[in-house]
């Protein structure tokens, strides 16, 4: 069966490059350009693995992180922080929030498969 | 590979957003709007940039956009006070950074000196005490893996570092570190061969973030083959279990060749969610091994029996801990005293893969914007260009057979040409932008022009979201740039001189846009010292474009400035005077059918106004004859048709006339003559006079032979298609399929005014 990702992230650029490389690999995408709208597209797709990005308007992906695991429904899906962050402080606040793993930008197909593969059953 | 390229070429539009935002927010930081929002979305545009290029490998824009990146993430965490000179400095910034988009894009070169020179100043901004530091730092530590050999990894990590934004491995690919104590140790290491033992005790915390057991095996699973133990004694009784805890310990028994990196790294993401344990060989540490080679025996096998053994790659998994979260499939292998919560938990497993079949790729609320490639839209126009030729043509057929104009056939014509209308503007209105995306590159040219000149200036910018043709706004960029130039330059005084005024020594420049009467107006004015008549006048003179007997009104003197040849800087600056007159502006702005005029008053300023047609695809004219060809005169251009009657021609001079139009005198203008389809003239009192009104106001009465009544045309270049012909603006094509040469008003004024004799009517004389 076809995995649905769900990508978030506020950057054009960035969810064109992440439906590219997993819609390549066989994924169904699913977008949102923020925190907010990504809660929106969780509950009309439930997708398997959420990709996420941290700095974003309206709800930032810590927030969004801990939306999705305080709802039963979708706390178990895993969630995949990706961000240009070399800051180990925001890795662990994002793991802190329920983040299950993360992708250091910039990624490769290869790599983001790879992690969607780790945490996605 | 197309489908990059594709995302570059969004990733640079993205791009001009995000710097347009950035500017826009650190200009309202500038007017002491720096809430947290605004501070968090300037920090996220460059964040953004910063990403993008990462991904594309641009990394002179990767490097000026982290350094960036850094003092505004010391801004928006108060590290650092966003004190009105650091705005100075981040817009200055945000100036280097578009240029390395620009770079990166491959439309200019950046000074690498000036933006070596912004990134030392960011980071001294950023740490003030801070030696010039190594940006690596930072990104070393978020590589480091725990319990990866960071002490024994030399020099080579801090070398890399610099690199390491765009290292793909990053954080992922340590190389192993083989350390030799002694042979002795080696044959530790032959004798447990390339078998691990790894326990696993997850905590609860492993499980609240979705992590899985299961998947952790899986992937161990992938070094080779394993076999997995499950200690379930930690379980206690039902009635005291915590559904949300984790009780279970793994232990693996792993043969790979792989290092313990390798297997590390199958722990990334649980990285102190569990507790772990990795040794070589069979369940013992190493000291141990060798202890126990040294003493002569064998390692000792594995410690407990297996429970369970889970086959690879596994959907098989045990699951002891009653996880809530436990995704399907589960086989239950759990001792006899779980085997109640296994059973419990079971049934929800089987939720989350339950409503995956009926997704569909709909896209989400919010997003109401579709993308369309450009040229989609010019076909449409196109088509609706000719649908209007086709419907204008139906009519003409349908005119020629006398119909009336009552009947059901011309009635159902008329409501076609409305609908034809309505179409049109529809289509038009798809293209219509604002002109906001020529706006917002011009706070950064006030800046630098201001610099250069050591002026104060402040742009003030109305009317962003004025809406305008796509291919007109392409257009507006230049001649907005050289009359924004012209006012800092020219107009405002400088600081000094402001203040000996009683002025604000920080001047004021307004951009502003507006609809006006079909057209888009495009007012640039500053409240600087306005223009000085005397000395435009002398100039004038001076340079032979007028002749000194001349007597002007200021209006007349006002517009000089527009002569070729003129200008009226001293000395070439190096900002208005690129060899480029107001003159060239003039003639750029007329070329787009559009005009341009002036007004000032002295001490008080200058206000440059620019009138453009909306749209340069389709034209209302006015139908005429001239010697047996047919021309299309633009409607803006008339203010009125008349029959001249004899008593109101007047000759002048050898061939020239003037027509008495009530109470003053306008220059007769034959088109034919001019446009060289005829040697003479008609007496005037035969044809049709349009009076017409040129770009700077110049009035003349131009004679055609017959009025054909008023028509919107589809405007054709004429450039495109065959090449420029002076006096005439473009062509169309008319309802009975003939082309028509659209009329170039101005030019056919300023034609006329070059022909010897030269009439001597109060207008200006220009220089060849």
């Amino acid at each position: 069966m076809t995995r649905t990702v769900l990508t978030v992230d506020d950057s054009r650029t960035m969810r064109d490059m992440l439906r590219m490389a997993l819609a390549g690999a066989g994924f169904n995408v699913v977008e949102a350009v923020d925190g907010e709208h990504g809660l929106e597209v969780l509950s009309a797709h439930r997708p398997d693995v959420i990709i996420t990005d941290i700095n974003m308007p309206k709800l930032d992906g810590f927030g969004f992180i801990e939306a999705v695991r305080v709802d039963d429904d979708y706390r178990a899906i895993p969630i995949l922080v990706l961000t240009t962050e070399s800051d180990p402080a925001k890795k662990d606040r994002a793991r802190r929030a329920g983040a299950t793993g993360w992708i250091v930008k910039p990624f490769n197909p290869e790599k983001l498969v790879d992690a969607i593969r780790r945490v996605a059953a | 590979m197309d489908e990059l390229e594709a995302i570059k070429v969004t990733f640079f539009q993205e791009c001009e957003e995000l710097l347009a935002d950035l500017e826009g927010g650190l200009l309202a930081m500038q007017d002491g709007n720096d809430d947290g929002d605004t501070v968090n979305a300037v920090f996220r545009a460059v964040h953004s940039i910063k990403g993008g290029a990462g991904a594309f490998g641009l990394e002179p824009l990767v490097r000026f956009a982290h350094v960036f990146e850094t003092l505004l993430d010391a801004v928006r965490s108060n590290e650092v006070p966003a004190t009105p000179d650091l705005v100075v400095t981040l817009l200055r910034a945000s100036d280097v950074l578009a240029d390395h988009v620009s770079s990166a894009r491959g439309l200019g070169v950046v000074d690498e000196a000036v933006s070596a020179a912004m990134a030392a100043e960011l980071k001294a901004c950023t740490d003030p005490n801070a030696a010039p530091a190594p940006v690596a730092a930072p990104v070393v530590e978020a590589a480091a893996f725990e319990a990866a050999p960071v002490a024994a990894a030399p020099a080579e990590a801090l070398i890399g570092a610099d690199d390491a934004l765009d290292d793909d491995d990053l954080g992922f690919d340590f190389q192993p570190m083989t350390i030799t104590i002694d042979e002795q140790a080696a044959d530790v290491a032959a004798a447990v061969g390339n078998v691990w033992t790894v326990s696993i005790r997850p905590k609860s915390d492993l499980y609240r973030k979705a992590n899985e057991t299961a998947l952790l095996l899986r992937e161990l699973a992938r070094l080779g083959p394993i076999e997995a133990t499950l200690d379930a004694s930690a379980i206690p009784p039902l009635d005291l279990l915590d559904a949300e805890a984790a009780y279970a310990t793994w232990t693996v028994r792993l043969e790979t060749e792989e290092d313990e990196t390798a297997i590390r790294e199958v722990f990334e993401f649980v990285d102190g969610d569990c507790d772990l344990e990795i040794t070589r060989g069979e369940g013992l540490n190493p000291d141990a091994a060798l202890a126990a080679l040294l003493a002569g025996e064998a390692p000792a096998a594995a410690p407990a029996a297996p429970v369970a053994v889970a086959e690879i790659p596994a959907p098989v998994v045990v699951e002891a801990a009653p996880e809530p979260v436990a995704v399907a499939p589960v086989v239950e292998a759990a001792p006899a005293p779980v085997a109640a919560p296994v059973a419990q938990a079971a049934p929800v497993a089987a939720a989350p893969a339950a409503a995956k079949t009926q997704q569909i790729d709909v896209p989400g609320p919010g997003q109401s914007v579709i993308r369309v490639d450009p040229e989609r839209i010019d076909r449409l126009i196109d088509l609706v260009g000719e649908l209007v030729i086709n419907q204008a043509m139906l009519a003409q057929r349908v005119g020629e057979y006398g119909i009336a104009p009552s009947s059901n056939l011309a009635m159902g014509l008329d409501e076609l040409e409305q609908l034809t209308r309505e179409i049109q503007d529809s289509v038009m209105a798809i293209r219509a932008q604002p002109v906001k995306s020529v706006f917002q590159r011009m706070p950064r040219l006030v800046r630098e022009v201001a610099s250069m000149t050591g002026k104060q200036a402040r742009l003030v910018m109305d009317g962003e979201n004025t809406e305008v043709d796509k291919t007109v706004i392409e257009r507006l960029s230049d001649p907005i740039t050289h009359m924004l130039r012209n006012a800092i330059d020219h107009g405002l005084e400088s600081p000094e001189e402001r203040k000996a005024a009683g002025k604000n020594p920080e001047g004021v420049v307004r951009l502003a846009a507006l609809h006006r009467s079909g057209r888009i107006v495009i007012e640039v004015s500053d409240d600087g010292k306005g223009i000085n008549r005397e000395r435009v006048h002398s100039i004038a003179i001076k340079k032979g474009l007028i002749s000194p007997e001349l007597q002007l009104t200021d209006e007349e003197i006002d517009n000089l400035i527009f002569l070729p040849g003129f200008s009226t800087a001293d000395k070439i600056s190096d900002v208005s005077g690129r060899g480029v007159g107001m003159d060239v502006v003039k003639r750029s702005v007329q070329a787009l059918g559009g005009r341009i005029s002036i007004t000032s008053r002295p001490g008080q300023g200058s206000t440059f106004t620019l009138s453009l047609p909306l749209t340069l695809a389709v034209l209302d004219g006015m139908v005429v004859d001239v010697a047996g060809e047919t021309l299309v005169v633009p409607l803006a251009a008339i203010v009125e048709s008349l029959r001249p009657k004899p008593e109101e021609v007047r000759p002048l001079g050898p061939v020239g006339s003037v027509l008495a139009v009530r109470d003053s005198f306008v220059p007769l203008i034959d088109v034919g003559l001019t446009l060289g389809y005829r040697e003479a003239s008609p007496p005037p009192t035969e044809g049709v006079v349009l009076l017409v009104e040129g770009e700077d106001g110049s009035r003349a009465a131009l004679v055609a032979d017959a009025i054909h009544g008023q028509r919107q045309v589809v405007i054709k270049s004429l450039e495109q298609n065959y090449q420029q012909v002076d006096g005439v603006a473009a062509a169309t094509i008319l309802g009975d399929g003939r082309v028509a040469l659209i009329l170039d008003v101005d030019a056919v004024i300023s034609l006329r005014r070059r022909e010897p004799p030269r009439p001597v009517e109060p207008t200006l004389i220009a220089a060849e």
